[in-house]
This record gives structure tokens, C-alpha cells and sequence, in this order.
């Protein structure tokens, strides 16, 4: 890839067009768009070749010196299912992503509408206060955490790992509501409130119903993150609380034990999961958003 | 935003019957300011992030100046530091995390400059770049160990097209672990850029095109001056991303030499040796050397145009 993409940065464009005749677009390529397409479908390339491979490995019998598996069988998964317990897993990996969404959601939503509505003194600090957690790497806070976690004896069970996921997530309900909050129009709640609403009425019967799209989107980019959270759930989770992920880590951290195709069909089944997630998730949010919000809320 | 003349109270938190009780004079003071009741409502968040944020973050920073082996509070920095083992960490990381991030950007910059209008097949694409990042590093260690392995598909067809004598050796190396934080890295820089780019207003560029400005002199002289600043902010979410690199470094790299990352380092003498205030230390080493390299970046950025693009968003 690198051959291929520097060029294209480094040579003035091969065809010069001379100055306001050309027209924009050409319907024959530039050679530096050919560079370009040719550098994205490289990278497809790869990415197919890395996803397929574990497809085809995981449903191949012995795979050496060919192309292609010897033979063809399906009994990997059954094995992979029975030799990881993968059902108390996949049990464990929904529970703490429904308990991280609500928790995340219930307490982010109500800061993030101060912070969309109001000013008060020390709002840079609070939005500082809610940046860095996703501007740190996950191993430098998750190391004290769950050495104070171990401590207090909520580390290496359940409750641990949604405290732990909870840490980014919160800022990250914050970053995401905040600009959806923005947008509505204040004059509604002011309607409201001159109506004789309260502020919890306020809430559950103008700005909840207003407001449920922007939830659903920031709850679902809270379940993907939170699925496919390594980190943090490796550092807290325990032999009982480990979530897919950090199951298919471990997996692969002790290969030669189990087959290697049995490690592969549990890793398609973690990407079935996420690719499901995937799928659900773009029908209420486009794919940028699944990649960052930090850039609307960045100070300075 | 309304002074909000009716205090707010939250549900249930006061069984108060009014405004009256308590010195209105302060009350109304207070809210003239933009501080009353309703701001009640950030106290969750911010219980939450200080408890579990701000206070583990103090705490391992405690914990660091607490050896446990004993001797002087920075007794454990000294050992990081003395020792080459540990020491190296840092070099490593950053030798992965700079040049990998660079290229994600640089590389992201032609490909969504070309991209930044319609076309069609434009949200399939990016559906389909956010995959690897939606997949994980963990799930593409594992497809790189099948895809670049020694008889892996890479190797064969490039002996078939006898390219190569014999099969490249890119697990279990530097490369492994660099084309792993391209593969998640590359389409999160690009689909932050594209963003960028289109928060650009064209009629700029249509501008300087009537104007007689070519191809080249429209990126250089309007696009990118006003794209630097999304670039040195992409730049830093993605070496974040690279910077904090563990599962692949561990799968596909050389966990014990090449790619012992400070990452690993952190994990091991937390997690293997179970010396948390060691563990810490590593942490806080971490943490500082990533905030350095993002403050220098960010100075830099703030040299630059900093305002609108006229587009919509950033």
C-alpha cells in the first residue's frame, strides 16, 4: 500500500488541466485516480483476505501447502461451542452490554442536556472532565481501576466489567447527545415550562419523545464499543465474567491447546455478532459516527 | 438560554413547597450566573467520572510513588528507566504508533480528498471500511496469523507470481503488528477526513478554479491550509488508537522482543508479576509520554487557521 498511495502525494498532478477549461471531473481516469482506487482496493484486498481466511479456516478440515482446506466439515462450531462454553459467554457479553447502554445512557443523557442548554461557570473544565477518558488509552486508567477494583473486591466478576466499560461509555453518551441536544429547539421547553410543566415532566413528556432518536443512536454505539471493548474487560473480567472478546484473546493466547479451525469458528462467531450489530447499527447511524464524536466537542 | 426565573427542582429532591425558604437574594444572584438547581443534573456524570475516572487515575498515581520492593518514592521510575528491558518500551511503542498513524493520515488525505464528492457506492464504501474497526483488533490478529502467515494467501500468491523465493516473514514481527493498526486504523482516519473535507465549503475551491488556480494549487493553497487542523486532530485519535496497541502486539507481533510495547510492559508487571505499584508506574509513563506527543501536535495545529470552513459541521 505504501507504494502505491506515495505517490500520489509526493508528484504534482500528472495532468496539469490548464487553468478554468477543464471540467472538474473527468469521465476517464487520472492516472493519480487510478493510483487512488488502486490503493482502496489493495486495502480491500487485505481486509477480505484477513475476514476470509478465518472464514474458510473454520470450516476446513486440515489446511497446509494449498490454497483451499482438504476438506470441508461444520463440526468446528459445535466443537468451538462445547470446548469454550461459549453460551454462558455470549450470555455474559449481553449482560454487561444491556447493563453498560442503560447505565451509560441513564447517566449521561441528563449532563449532556446541561451541557447543551446551559452556561455556568467551569463548563470548559466539565467538558474536559468528560474528553479525557476517551483520549486516554484504555491500559492507563484500566490498570488503577482494576487494581482499585480488585481491592474493594468488585473486580473479577461481572459488576466489575460494566464499571469498568462504563468509563468510556459515559463521556462517550456525553459527546454523542450533546450536538443531538443542541438542535432542538429551546422554545419548545420554554412552551412547556410556561405551561406549568415541571422539569421532570419537562423531560419525560416533551424532551424523551424528542430525544429517543438521539438515544437509540448513542445506545447503539455504546453496545458496539462495549462488545468489542478488549481492553478494559480483559483487565477486570474473571474466569466467570469474560466476555466474547476476551474469550477468543485467551483462545488465542494458549494456541496449540485447542485446534486452530476451533479458535476460528469461535472467532466467526464473535464477528457474526458484531457484524449483526453492524447491520443495526447503520440503520440508525452513519458509518462516520461509529468511528468518533470527539470532533465537534474538541476544546481549543 | 432563559435565566430561568422558576428555580427548578429536581424530582424528588426537595419536599420544599417554593422558592421562598432560603435567602432569594443568593438564589436569584446564583442564577443570573447560570447556576441553579437544574445543574443538579450533572451531578451523576460527574460523580461517575471523578469516582471511576479521576480517582483510579490519583490512585495509581499514589500507588506509583509507593514500591512495593521499598525504597524511595521513585524508586520505581527508576527502575523503569534503568532498566533497558523496560526503558526500550517506550522507543518501541512510538517507533509503531508515529510511523503507523502518519501513514493512516497521509494515506487517508488522496484517497478521501478524491472521494469527498457523490458517487455512487459512496456508503457502501464506507460501510464497508468500518467493519475493521467495528471487528476489533483481537478478530484481525487472528485473520492476519491465517492471511500473512508462511502458507498463507499473501505468500502463496506472491511465490506463485515469483515475486519472492521464499515466504516473507510478516507475523510475528514489527510488520504484523503495523499492518494490523493500518487495517483498523487507516479507515478511521479516512472516514474522519472525509468528514473534514466536506465540512469544507467547495464553492471556495470552484472559486479559485475560476480564478485559474490548477489542480494542485486548489489542495495546496484553499483545501489544505483549512484541512490542517482536522488533520492534526485525526492524527491524534489515531496514534491513541495505535499508541494503546496490546491484542495485536501480543498476537501478531513479537510480544517478548520487537513489539514488546509499553502496553505489554504495564500488563505484565501488573498482571504476571502482580506488582500493582509497578504496574501503575508503566501506566502513568504511558499516559504521560501519549498527552506529551498530543500537546506537541495540538501546539503545532494552533499555528494554523482555526475557524470556520463555510461548510456544514467542524
Amino acid at each position: 500500500m505504501s507504494t502505491a498511495t506515495a505517490p500520489v502525494r509526493a508528484t504534482p498532478p500528472p495532468l496539469p488541466s490548464p487553468p478554468g477549461t477543464a471540467p472538474r471531473r473527468r469521465i476517464v481516469a487520472t492516472p493519480a485516480a487510478w493510483l487512488v482506487w488502486g490503493a482502496v482496493a489493495i486495502f480491500l484486498v487485505l481486509l477480505l483476505g484477513v475476514v476470509s481466511s478465518v472464514l474458510v479456516n473454520s470450516f476446513g478440515t486440515q489446511w497446509f501447502d494449498t490454497w483451499l482446506p482438504k476438506g470441508w466439515r461444520t463440526q468446528w462450531y459445535a466443537q468451538a461451542w462445547n470446548d469454550f462454553d461459549l453460551l454462558p459467554v455470549i450470555v455474559t457479553t449481553l449482560e454487561v452490554a444491556v447493563a453498560v447502554v442503560a447505565l451509560s445512557v441513564l447517566v449521561g443523557a441528563p449532563a449532556s442536556y446541561v451541557l447543551a442548554r446551559r452556561a455556568f461557570p467551569g463548563k470548559r473544565a466539565v467538558q474536559l472532565l468528560f474528553l479525557l477518558p476517551i483520549m486516554m488509552p484504555p491500559i492507563t486508567y484500566g490498570i488503577p481501576l482494576a487494581t482499585l477494583l480488585y481491592k474493594v473486591g468488585l473486580a473479577g466478576n461481572i459488576s466489575g466489567v460494566v464499571l469498568a466499560n462504563l468509563v468510556p461509555c459515559v463521556p462517550f453518551v456525553v459527546l454523542t447527545m450533546t450536538p443531538f441536544i443542541e438542535q432542538l429547539d429551546p422554545a419548545i421547553e420554554q412552551a412547556a415550562r410556561m405551561s406549568g410543566a415541571r422539569t421532570w415532566s419537562v423531560f419525560t413528556r416533551i424532551l424523551a419523545p424528542l430525544l429517543l432518536p438521539g438515544i437509540l443512536a448513542s445506545s447503539i454505539l455504546v453496545l458496539v464499543r462495549t462488545v468489542g471493548m478488549f481492553e478494559l474487560t480483559f483487565l477486570t473480567a474473571g474466569p466467570d465474567s469474560t466476555t466474547l472478546v476476551v474469550a477468543l484473546f485467551n483462545s488465542m493466547n494458549a494456541a496449540g491447546i485447542r485446534a486452530q479451525q476451533s479458535v476460528d469458528s469461535m472467532a466467526v462467531i464473535y464477528m457474526a455478532v458484531m457484524l449483526v450489530l453492524l447491520v443495526v447499527a447503520l440503520r440508525f447511524v452513519n458509518p462516520t459516527q461509529l468511528v468518533s464524536q470527539v470532533k465537534e466537542e474538541q476544546p481549543s | 438560554m432563559s435565566p430561568a426565573a422558576s428555580p427548578g427542582t429536581r424530582p424528588g429532591a426537595s419536599p420544599g413547597t417554593g422558592p421562598a425558604p432560603v435567602d432569594p437574594g443568593l438564589r436569584h444572584r446564583l442564577a443570573e450566573r447560570g447556576v441553579d438547581a437544574r445543574l443538579l443534573l450533572l451531578v451523576p456524570g460527574l460523580v461517575f467520572v471523578l469516582g471511576l475516572f479521576v480517582y483510579p487515575f490519583l490512585y495509581g498515581l499514589g500507588l506509583s510513588f509507593q514500591p512495593a520492593r521499598g525504597g524511595g518514592p521513585f524508586a520505581d521510575y527508576q527502575r523503569f528507566f534503568s532498566d533497558t528491558f523496560q526503558r526500550d518500551t517506550i522507543g518501541k511503542t512510538l517507533w509503531l504508533a508515529v510511523p503507523a498513524a502518519l501513514f493512516n493520515v497521509l494515506a487517508s488525505v488522496p484517497v478521501a480528498y478524491r472521494m469527498r464528492g457523490r458517487f455512487r457506492g459512496k456508503r457502501l464504501l464506507t460501510t464497508v471500511l468500518v467493519v475493521p474497526i467495528t471487528l476489533g483488533t483481537v478478530l484481525t490478529a487472528e485473520g492476519l496469523l491465517n492471511f500473512l502467515g508462511p502458507a498463507g494467501w499473501l505468500n502463496r500468491a506472491l511465490l506463485g507470481l515469483g515475486l519472492v523465493d521464499e515466504p516473507v516473514g510478516l507475523i510475528q514481527n514489527y510488520w504484523g503488528v503495523f499492518f494490523s493498526l493500518v487495517i483498523s486504523g487507516f479507515p478511521f482516519a479516512f472516514l474522519l477526513i472525509l468528514s473534514y473535507l466536506s465540512g469544507i465549503d467547495p464553492t471556495l475551491e470552484r472559486a479559485a478554479a475560476t480564478l485559474g488556480a490548477g489542480w494542485w494549487q486548489r489542495f495546496r493553497r484553499v483545501t489544505l491550509p483549512l484541512l490542517v487542523p482536522g488533520l492534526a486532530t485525526t492524527f491524534c485519535l489515531t496514534f491513541v488508537l495505535a499508541f494503546s496497541v496490546f491484542p495485536s502486539a501480543y498476537l501478531v507481533g513479537d510480544p517478548t522482543g520487537e513489539t514488546r510495547v509499553i502496553s505489554i510492559a504495564a500488563y505484565e508487571a501488573a498482571y504476571q508479576a502482580n506488582d500493582y505499584p509497578f504496574g501503575s508506574t508503566i501506566a502513568m509513563i504511558m499516559g504521560a509520554v501519549e498527552l506529551a506527543v498530543i500537546g506537541v501536535v495540538l501546539l503545532w495545529r494552533s499555528r494554523f487557521y482555526v475557524g470556520t470552513t463555510g461548510g456544514k459541521g467542524a
